[in-house]
């Protein structure tokens, strides 16, 4: 069943008329909260049909970058154009054509689930009727069909995800924006929620999701940007910025306690570049073997190691000196 | 205007869940206020025969018309209105779509309105039930209850807004309410008060109000023009209605 195939009568996005091209063009983008910069001058574009991921840690300014899209938040300077338009002129234009999945879920927990989705599809100007018809489709979606008239509040977490992400999309929108779908979920509900998103962009709907999860990053996205401390600081697909900055494969050594010190002296010069954390040095090369066997070769006392393949989180390390979760 | 009635329809829909001990409420409420205080202690102050011709019955149901007005105004402009802040966080989650930060105001408004009405319609009925004055001189008063509903909700909602503590609304109750309501001659007729306490209910929009219903159920003269109460609690609804826009906008939108 096709989410975004609605009732033909009123369709406030439809991903098969958005023009090929940038749905978001930033230029400068800058946010400001009195001293404190929360983003700082970035510049990004969004395709349409892609899914685009703002990868970083608390506080990089992810956040504050959604809610200058989703038009619910002023740009300090920069240019930001939202389906062609300016959010600060023509905000109402580009929410309407938006679905938004915030960070909290904001439900009224007092109420049923049906209320919510009824409620929040009245606000987008939707006729009555038609609201009452989207309603069944997302309890489907959200696969929350028995609970439609159950308070919220009753819900577990994973459901009132669900249910946020299921009401972000009652009009339609031929793009979503998701501010950390997924954090605080059990890892079973995390890929309820990655299906669901697959099945979006399957459907050709235009996903802008933000997250601190890696793998969450490299399941989903066509492309992303890796944001610290206000700023864009590599751009370009997970596999690009994986090949880029990380290598292919990853030896970690993990220290035995009190064994930091004369481990470091002793793995000094293995592989292309080192990482050192405080429990463990990550080593990179290009051949795992090689790596493990050259560790061996230097004879010094190890709790473990553990050959992985690169991901994100030594992009991130490799750029910022920081962990994705701190 | 139409994301107004949206706002208003959400309002309504939520109403839905408490309605029914709502109702219960607003109309069992002036049953037993009108027998305790009406009757009860009207009975012992008629024998004083200080009243003229007038019954306490009479007089203070007048009185409590619009005060109720005024409880139901600030009372629903107070914690629900922090709660679409704070807890339900509804407000945010409306400014989402294309929903306005104007429209969340005048939708809550128009809310508080009809609650307003509800309450004194309901009222009006018990007060004529039991006799303190003709139905029809009760619903002519109605329009003074809703005008001082508004007066009070307006400002209680940019108060509201413009708080993050929801203590600050017990101090509203504490200090606002619970004074104007003995200060506005609701109980008692304020020539028995001291002047200077008299000068001070003059500030009190109730006691405008209270001035007005008067003047129709009990057919009499109000202490200024009626244009000028009209007037004095228009005042307060204005500058209610420029400020809590201005504090939603100023909490929602950052």
């Amino acid at each position: 069943m096709a989410l975004t195939a609605g009732p033909v009568a009123a369709r406030s996005g439809d991903a098969a008329t958005d023009p090929p091209g940038s749905l978001i063009v930033a230029r400068g983008l800058t946010k400001r909260f009195g001293d404190f910069t929360a983003v700082d001058s970035i510049d990004f574009d969004v395709c349409t049909g892609e899914v685009f991921g703002f990868l970083g840690p608390n506080g990089a300014g992810k956040t504050s970058t959604m809610r200058m899209i989703a038009a619910v938040s002023p740009l300090t300077e920069g240019t930001l154009e939202v389906f062609g338009r300016d959010p600060d002129a023509d905000g109402a234009e580009i929410r309407a054509r938006l679905g938004v999945v915030p960070q909290e879920n904001n439900l009224d927990e007092e109420l049923s689930v049906a209320d919510n989705l009824y409620i929040y599809g009245r606000y987008f100007g939707m006729p009555r009727a038609q609201v009452r018809a989207r309603i069944p489709e997302l309890l489907e979606f959200a696969q929350l069909t028995e609970r439609a008239d159950d308070k919220v509040t009753v819900l577990s977490g994973g459901m009132k995800r669900r249910l946020v992400i299921a009401r972000a999309l009652i009009n339609t929108p031929s793009m979503v924006l998701l501010d950390e779908p997924t954090t605080g979920l059990d890892p079973q509900a995390r890929h309820l929620v990655w299906d669901r998103l697959h099945e979006l962009t399957q459907q050709g709907v235009t996903l802008l999701l933000t997250t601190h999860y890696m793998d969450e990053a490299e399941q989903l996205c066509d492309r992303l940007v890796v944001m610290s401390d206000a700023r864009i600081v590599a751009e370009g697909s997970p596999h690009e910025l994986i090949a880029s900055y990380a290598g292919r494969e990853v030896v970690e050594v993990r220290f035995v306690p009190g064994g930091r010190d004369r481990a470091l002296a002793a793995l000094d010069g293995i592989g292309s570049r080192q990482e050192v954390l405080a429990d463990r040095v990550i080593l990179y090369g290009d051949d795992a073997e090689q790596l493990i066997a050259a560790v061996r070769r230097r004879d010094v006392q190890v709790a473990s190691t553990l050959v992985r393949r690169a991901s994100l989180e030594d992009v991130f390390l490799r750029l910022t000196g920081r962990g994705l979760i701190e | 205007m139409s994301g107004v009635l949206r706002v208003l329809e959400g309002h309504l829909v939520a109403y839905r869940r408490t309605w029914r001990g709502n109702v219960v409420t607003t109309f069992v409420n002036p049953v037993l206020f009108l027998s305790a205080m009406g009757l009860g202690l009207g009975s012992l102050v008629d024998r004083g025969d200080q009243l003229g011709s007038v019954s306490y019955l009479t007089f203070y149901a007048s009185g409590l018309l619009a005060a109720q007005a005024m409880q139901t105004g600030v009372g629903d402009a107070a914690f629900p209105v922090m709660a679409g802040f704070k807890w339900t966080k509804s407000y945010h989650s409306a400014l989402a779509t294309p929903i306005a930060v104007r429209d969340l105001v005048l939708g809550q408004a128009a809310f508080i309105l009809l609650r307003v009405a509800l309450a004194a319609f309901a009222f009006a009925l018990a007060a004529a039930a039991f006799g303190a004055f003709p139905l029809t001189a009760a619903l002519a008063a109605l329009p003074v209850a809703l005008l001082c509903g508004l007066a009070y909700a307006m400002p209680v909602m940019a108060f509201t807004a413009s708080r993050e503590s929801e203590t600050a609304l017990i101090s509203v109750f504490r200090f606002g309410l619970v004074p104007m309501f003995l200060l506005s001659g609701t109980f008692f007729p304020l020539d028995q008060l001291p002047t200077w306490l008299q000068a001070v209910a003059r500030l009190v929009p109730l006691w405008h109000a209270i001035e007005l219903v008067r003047a129709i159920t009990l057919a009499d003269v109000s202490a200024w023009p009626w244009g000028a109460h009209v007037a004095y609690l228009l005042l307060w609804l204005l500058v209610g209605a420029v400020l809590a826009p201005r504090f939603f906008r100023r909490r929602l939108v950052t």
